[in-house]
């Protein structure tokens, strides 16, 4: 396995603000990889940070083994599509897919043709006269055809209807089995995504708080109910990710229960359900517990 | 695709039932990680993971630079492996829900039965 992005003690402050504070990860070549976190996590900072779009305030970064920043024979290889992308003002959509090819070398003008026609992109309007659904989709085919080596997508999809969604994700897919590449998917809608993912990275206030193979986050939760005695007794001092109640019952969400764990707790009449990656995440994310007496 | 369990063992057990059930029969090509992949909206690295617990159990098998194929017997073992899970796995579910619900033995006897010659 070989590291396309290797990051150790990597920093960004704007002001007093850590927008990304001392993280250290890596990530894989050839896999999908999901980015995930909250509004104002550090996504986006993150990303500008590994394309050279901003300078890092301390610690060390490499993209393909060398600086991102102003080193063409990185950025050559790299394809970030922005939620906010900005074009000249009396650009079309047909300019875009003229000069897409420009910058980027594996650039595949038959599927961009044919992508052209899943999304129903109007080639020939003008840019700012497309709805918002069309100017997401703009980016969506611009990161698929461009199959750059390293491909990020913030968010990419503001505006897309589920339809479209959807056809992003089965494009991606069939492109990705095809031409294997490093896909870094930044999205709120982790449900949907969830199944594409070989490796998740989940940042909070800056900091990586998760960095796992979706495979072993599948599964290593598991949510318990039943009585508050017996979920009480059940749970003990194990790490409580989050905990619900009303009346007697109770409901707490912990990890790593293994078989026999599992077993004993159906036979005590405790009710075992599964985490999904999104809930995971979100109980890891968000401490709040809601207690209702 | 089922939240509870890991998707690759259930990638594996729709192949087992492919097999069993004839829709791929023995000596033919199995789908491609690929095709897996695209069909299940899955990763294919999930796919590759699935379709290697059938390769491990000898139920497929590779012929290089083509593809997968069924191997021969493997219907029959599969079958045989599933009927040694099947008591844990279907009749003491049924049986614990028959105990909850006050249903005897007997009458569960006698519902099998009844519902086997409908």
């Amino acid at each position: 396995m070989t590291a396309i992005v290797e990051v150790s003690g990597l920093t960004k402050r704007f002001g007093s603000l850590a927008a990304v504070n001392d993280i250290s990860f890596s990530i894989e070549e050839n896999r999908i990889c999901g980015l995930l976190g909250r509004n104002g996590a550090g996504k986006t900072t993150l990303m500008q940070l590994l394309t050279g779009q901003d300078f890092a305030t301390h610690g060390d970064l490499r993209v393909f083994g060398m600086s991102p920043v102003e080193n063409a024979s990185v950025l050559h290889n790299i394809s970030f599509i922005k939620e906010s992308q900005r074009y000249p003002d009396d650009f079309r959509a047909r300019h875009v897919m003229k000069s897409a090819p420009w910058f980027f070398r594996n650039w595949d003008s038959d599927l961009a043709e044919r992508l052209v026609d899943d999304f129903r992109l109007p080639l020939d309007r003008k840019i700012k006269k497309l709805s918002r659904g069309q100017l997401s989709s703009i980016g969506v085919i611009v990161g698929l055809a461009s199959r750059a080596p390293l491909t990020f997508f913030d968010e990419p999809y503001l505006g897309l209807d589920a339809v479209a969604r959807q056809i992003f994700y089965d494009r991606l897919l069939e492109d990705y089995s095809e031409h294997p590449r490093t896909i870094v998917l930044s999205t709120h809608l982790i449900d949907e995504v969830a199944n594409l993912l070989e490796h998740v990275l989940v940042i909070d206030d800056g900091r990586i708080i998760i960095d796992e193979e979706a495979e072993t986050l599948r599964g290593s939760a598991t949510t318990v109910v039943g009585t508050r005695a017996a979920v009480d007794s059940f749970v003990g001092s194990r790490t409580v990710l989050h905990r619900d109640g009303i009346g007697g019952l109770a409901s707490v969400t912990v990890t790593g229960l293994s078989a026999q764990e599992r077993v004993d707790a159906a036979a005590s009449g405790l009710e075992l359900a599964p985490v999904s990656l999104q809930q995971l995440i979100i109980h890891t994310t968000n401490t709040t517990d809601r207690e209702f007496a | 695709m089922d939240e509870s369990r890991p998707i690759f063992t259930q990638i594996a057990e729709q192949i087992e039932n492919d097999i069993i059930t004839g829709v791929m029969a023995e000596e033919s090509q199995a789908p491609s990680i690929n095709e897996i992949a695209v069909f299940y909206r899955i990763n294919p690295a999930t796919a590759l993971k699935g379709v290697n617990v059938l390769v491990d159990e000898g139920a497929l098998y590779k012929k290089r630079g083509i593809g997968m194929f069924v191997a021969t017997g493997a219907q029959h073992r599969l079958v045989e492996k599933r009927r040694l899970s099947f008591s844990a796995e279907f009749i003491r579910p049924l049986i614990a829900e028959a105990g909850k619900l006050g249903i005897t033995t007997t009458q569960l006897t006698a519902m099998l039965t009844q519902e086997g010659t409908e």
